[in-house]
């Protein structure tokens, strides 16, 4: 039986793999029907696996060993070896599921693309990575798929690779994204240094015992070597999950195809952070360094993060940044030690978000390629099935119930609220916030694009129509799950001992068992409705009605509000536009810093030391020697002889005279 | 003298290889104009026969003495007699054209070639510093007047004469060793000799002084710094065919020219020839390394190319003990067969009227004839020792060896000058491979001879499964000395 597990186990991934390497090598030979049929397919049976392997840890079923070991290096094994508990189930019936309504979604978006089998190579590829990152029951498999869903983060959003855009974009995600890996690997050799070994159930077995221990990074300054190695991880997780400062790189993905947008950037890859994380909570935990530090930044991208959401125009922009700020929220519960709310939301909001990116997609295919929403308007007549899912998209992502949205964010902000870790009061009025401005971008979007009346010229609007149905079935299929998944998940999956086994939380640190007293002993439907009803008298709810209000008011009722608006807070409205001139500061000073340092490198180190003195200094020595020993060698005879000779006296006169 | 028939039944290839180099002399001069292959075809089979005889009389149990004590044979004159008939073997069948073109084909020629194989033969074999001598004035005689073959040329003749001078010179430093040697332990046999100096001071002068010497004597017959002056004329005037014999199997037979003497003989005094060797070495890499650099004629670079490859030999000796021999016969081994196939291509690239030694002549070979480009190529990495080339494992192994006795400095100077070295031995594969060439004439070579020349400078590669084999060769031989 245990070994039938292994090897389904084993399959999920594998068979991604396999999918993408039939349709990334042979893509031409077996065509596009070939390409599209045999990934779609792989991704099903990874799906269908993964929730027949969620239904087996429900029922009490973990599995945490090791499968290959393809190396032994001074007696330090790696290994390929999974850990299978509910937080990895949770996770791979996530991605799987949202990657198969992307493959779906990607055969009627990308219909026309050269690039075809590329592309859908590159998503198998990717799921195959993300799954090998989730199953990992070690750090060191963590870090491969860490950096395999770069890779191919990199290579997807420069699909379009002619593209100037798509081309500085990608380069940026991966150098940004470096930042992170370099800390996120040296917080591993830290770990590798305090445990001498990578295996999760290892180290976190022995975390309390090396509380006390210290390192000294700077002279004089001592760290708890949990704080540093907790920090160094969670610097990794900034850059994937996107973190301000590292976030830059996520607005510019958008270069990428759309279904990549809602793939890898909005509900899978950029979540790595947060699972990772998650699954290192039993790290965490001892470090309340860390936790604030964590929460803080986390409420630093929610709240700023979403007033960028406020005046962006590009469609897919608004998401983007929505998405930042989600992540940020997802960040301030991890720090808050609510890390049950966090996954429960990393889960709600995959679907949602995935949703409202693929209704974007549709949204641009049937515009022709435009995503300025300038250029939009009263779409709702035209894309009626888009328009419903989007609204239930927008609907759980503002928060209201009983949208999924609504569960997972209510969870994250009464968490934050019953912390009281340090910084725990300015996270709280962040996320509570965010709330209102959340509403009122998701709603700009809405108005903007389905509502008002139509702005594009006249021959778009004549060709307007719903997108097929290979579109239109994956949104439906993610609205499901968008609408439901809050209230069906919230009791068994936050309040009860699902997650256990898996995540670590200190009885000090507890704030979703404080949330959970109230709910104890009832069945799931009365929890899902006192939930509801307890929700909708706090204030997140009412900010999340005002902020749909405020955006009706803004873009139907009195359409030249904004304009006035941006007038009274002028340079509020530029520093917003300019994204807080983060870009800027990073291109002048750490860009041409770097380059400029390169550059003097490369002159002083590397063309006048290393070349100039080392290398042809030497050649020249060498050929210096060369020339002056040649007359030595006259051709006359006699000199040859007297050479020997004084060779002979040498010899003779240093061994005879040393002894 | 109790027993002559066993003496001479260990002696059988020698005598074989002497007899026969009376016969082909006398026989030569009804053949020649008749049949002109019988002497070299003769002489060809002369070798395998002697190969063949060598290889079933290997001694029972180590080594016997044989001639009253005057003669042994043992595990490392067998493999090193091998070798030596090996390499003659195929240098003959590389000269063959070389010297039917130029008018050199005459039954002297073999002859001479036998007894200077008989020579090696018999320093190889050798127990007392009589036979010891003999051995090698047959050897340098039968060279002095190969080099002197191609009469015509005033190159070639200069050189057999600074040769001749040279050597004699070189010959009664050795004598003169060997005599002060004598005055010291009153005895010629080394035997004897390792146990007088057991018995003595280690820094008793007079020994000192013959050590020495026996040293210079030895460093001519290397052509190691001081005592190389000699190399790089007679590469380059002597004819080809005869640089081809002349750098290939007398290394070997110094190799056990140096294991009498020094290791079988002045085992006692293995500290004070260990320190001269050192400083011979380093000179011999240096110099050598660094003059090649400017040579514009190919066979001159290889002649100090062979000045250094002989100091990184000695590496191996100096570290005096057994790991470190072994070292040393495998790079000398390896040393001949690469210096073999480099020599060869140079005959191959020649013909009459016309010597490829110019490495200007290389220019763009590969846009002539790619398949001697690479085999140009193949020669030149194994002889920097870059791998996969059975070069690099000869130069591992003596540098292995100086690191087994913590002789790091030496170590580490070793490879900075290998890394010198490598700059001209990559600079004949860039002027092979990325240079315009110069002439267009097509390369004619026999088709037999291109044969066996590619497969020599494959084996300098393809040999790589099996090193393992010839390591465990060159050890057991080593071990089995008397």
């Amino acid at each position: 039986m245990m070994d039938d597990m292994k090897l389904i186990y084993l399959a999920i991934p594998l068979v991604c793999l396999f999918a993408a390497l039939i349709a990334g090598v042979f893509g031409r030979q077996i065509g596009r029907v070939g390409a599209h049929s045999i990934t779609v397919a792989g991704v099903a049976v990874a799906f269908a696996l993964s929730l027949y392997v969620y239904l087996d840890v429900i029922a009490g079923n973990t599995f945490n060993g090791t499968i290959y070991i393809w190396g032994v290096s001074d007696n330090f094994p790696f290994e390929v070896g999974f850990l299978i508990d509910s937080l990895t189930a949770t996770m791979m019936v996530v991605v799987t599921f949202v990657s198969l309504m992307v493959h779906i979604y990607t055969i009627g978006y990308m219909r026309d693309d050269p690039g075809y089998q590329r592309f859908f190579s590159y998503i198998s590829l990717f799921t195959f990575a993300m799954l090998m990152l989730v199953m990992s029951n070690n750090f060191l498999q963590l870090f491969f798929g860490w950096e395999l869903v770069g890779l191919v983060s990199y290579l997807l959003i420069g699909f379009w690779y002619t593209r100037e855009t798509a081309i500085y974009a990608n380069m940026k995600a991966f150098l940004v994204n470096r930042i992170g890996d370099l800390a996120f690997l040296i917080g591993i050799a830290a770990i590798y240094a305090t445990f001498g070994t990578l295996d999760y159930s290892a180290v976190f077995a022995s975390v309390p015992e090396v509380l006390g221990q210290t390192i000294e990074i700077l002279p004089g300054s001592e760290w708890s070597i949990i704080t540093f190695i907790s920090i160094l991880l969670f610097i990794g997780a900034m850059g994937k999950s996107a973190q301000v400062p590292l976030h830059v790189w996520l607005p510019d993905s958008m270069e990428g195809p759309t279904p990549i947008s809602a793939l890898i950037h909005a509900a899978t890859m950029v979540t790595a952070g947060i699972f990772m994380v998650a699954r290192t909570s039993p790290i965490f935990e001892f470090s309340e360094t860390a936790l604030s530090v964590v929460m803080i930044i986390g409420a630093i991208t929610a709240f700023f993060m979403a007033l960028l959401g406020l005046v962006q125009n590009d469609i897919k922009r608004v998401i983007a940044y929505s998405t930042l700020s989600q992540l940020g929220y997802m960040t301030v519960g991890l720090g808050a030690s609510g890390y049950a709310a966090s996954i429960f939301h990393l889960g709600t909001h995959a679907f949602f978000k995935a949703l409202l990116f693929l209704a974007a997609g549709s949204v641009i295919i049937a515009m022709h390629h435009e995503q300025d929403m300038r250029k939009m308007g009263g779409l709702r007549k035209f894309l009626p099935w888009t328009y419903i899912t989007a609204a239930i998209g927008s609907l759980a992502l503002a928060g209201i119930p009983p949208f999924a949205g609504f569960f997972s964010k209510d969870m994250i902000i009464e968490s934050v609220h019953q912390s009281e870790l340090f910084g725990s009061g300015i996270a709280y009025a962040a996320v509570l916030s965010s709330v209102v401005l959340t509403a009122f971008y998701s709603f700009r979007l809405m108005f903007m694009t389905f509502h008002g009346r139509p702005r594009m010229d006249q021959h778009t609007l004549q060709h307007l129509k719903e997108s097929p149905m290979v579109i239109v079935l994956p949104l439906l299929l993610l609205a499901i799950p968008s609408v439901i998944a809050g209230a069906l998940f919230i009791n068994p999956m936050v309040f009860g001992d699902y997650f256990s086994g898996a995540i670590f939380v200190l009885p000090q640190h507890d704030v979703i068992g404080a949330i959970a007293e109230d709910y104890q002993g009832k069945s799931d439907l009365a929890v899902v409705f006192s939930f509801m009803f307890h929700g909708i008298l706090q204030p997140p709810f009412w900010l999340a009605i005002s902020g749909i209000f405020l955006a009706w008011l803004f873009y139907i009722r009195l359409p030249e509000l904004p304009g006035k608006a941006v007038a009274l807070v002028k340079p509020l409205y530029s520093l917003l536009m300019n994204k807080y001139y983060i870009d800027e500061f990073n291109q002048k000073f750490l860009a041409n810093g770097t380059v400029g340092v390169g550059r003097l490198l490369s002159k002083f180190g590397d063309t006048i030391f290393i070349d100039g003195w080392l290398v042809n200094g030497t050649a020249k020595v060498i050929g210096y020697f060369s020339r002056a020993l040649r007359p030595l060698q006259s051709g006359l005879v006699n000199h040859y002889a007297f050479a020997m000779i004084i060779g002979l006296l040498v010899l003779m006169t240093w061994f005879v005279r040393i002894n | 003298m109790s027993n002559i028939f066993a003496d001479i039944q260990l002696a059988t290839p020698e005598i074989f290889v002497f007899s026969m180099a009376c016969v082909i002399l006398l026989l030569d001069k009804v053949t020649h104009e008749r049949m002109p292959k019988a002497s070299f075809l003769l002489t060809q089979l002369t070798l395998l026969v002697g190969l063949y005889l060598v290889t079933i009389t290997v001694p029972e149990g180590g080594s016997i003495k044989a001639f009253n004590d005057m003669f042994v044979l043992d595990g490392m004159a067998v493999l090193s007699k091998q070798v030596i008939l090996f390499l003659t073997f195929v240098v003959l069948i590389y000269s063959y054209s070389y010297i039917t073109e130029r008018k050199m084909y005459r039954g002297e020629y073999f002859v001479l070639i036998l007894n200077a194989v008989l020579g090696m033969m018999v320093m190889t074999s050798a127990s007392h510093f009589l036979t010891i001598y003999i051995g090698l004035e047959l050897l340098s005689l039968s060279l002095y007047t190969l080099v002197a073959m191609n009469r015509d040329s005033d190159l070639a003749t200069e050189a057999a004469m600074k040769y001749f001078v040279l050597g004699a010179l070189a010959s009664g430093l050795l004598l003169y060793g060997m005599s002060m040697i004598y005055g010291a332990t009153g005895s010629l046999d080394i035997e004897t000799i390792r146990s007088a100096i057991q018995g003595m001071e280690s820094d008793d002068t007079m020994l000192i002084l013959g050590l020495v010497f026996i040293i210079v004597g030895i460093g001519f017959k290397l052509g190691v710094v001081p005592f190389h002056m000699w190399i790089p004329d007679i590469y380059q005037g002597a004819p080809t065919s005869v640089v081809l014999f002349l750098g290939t199997a007398p290394k070997v037979a110094a190799f056990a020219f140096i294991m009498r003497l020094l290791v079988d003989g002045f085992q006692g005094l293995a500290e004070n020839w260990s320190d001269m060797l050192t400083i011979i070495a380093v000179l011999s890499m240096a110099t050598g390394n660094i003059l090649a650099i400017i040579q514009t004629n190919l066979k001159r670079m290889l002649a100090y190319s062979t000045i250094s490859h002989m100091g990184y030999f000695l590496l191996g000796i100096l570290s005096a003990n057994p790991n470190g021999y072994s070292a040393s016969l495998f790079y000398v081994i390896v040393y001949s067969f690469t210096s073999l196939a480099a020599f060869g291509l140079i005959i191959m690239m020649s013909r009459a009227g016309f010597e490829a030694e110019e490495i200007s002549d290389y220019k763009g070979l590969n846009k002539r004839h790619p398949w001697f480009a690479f085999l140009v190529a193949l020669v030149m990495f194994s002889m920097a020792g870059i791998p996969p080339t059975v070069g690099f494992f000869a130069k591992l192994s003596v540098i292995q060896a100086l690191i087994d006795v913590e002789m790091y400095w030496l170590a580490v100077v070793a490879i900075l000058f290998a890394v010198i070295g490598a700059y001209y031995y990559l600079r004949i594969i860039k002027t092979v491979y990325f240079d315009k060439p110069e002439r267009n004439e097509p390369i004619t070579a026999r088709f037999g001879m291109q044969f066996v020349l590619s497969a020599n400078v494959f084996a300098l590669v393809l040999i790589m499964p099996w090193i393992g084999v010839i390591m465990d060769a060159v050890s057991n031989a080593i071990s089995a000395m008397g």
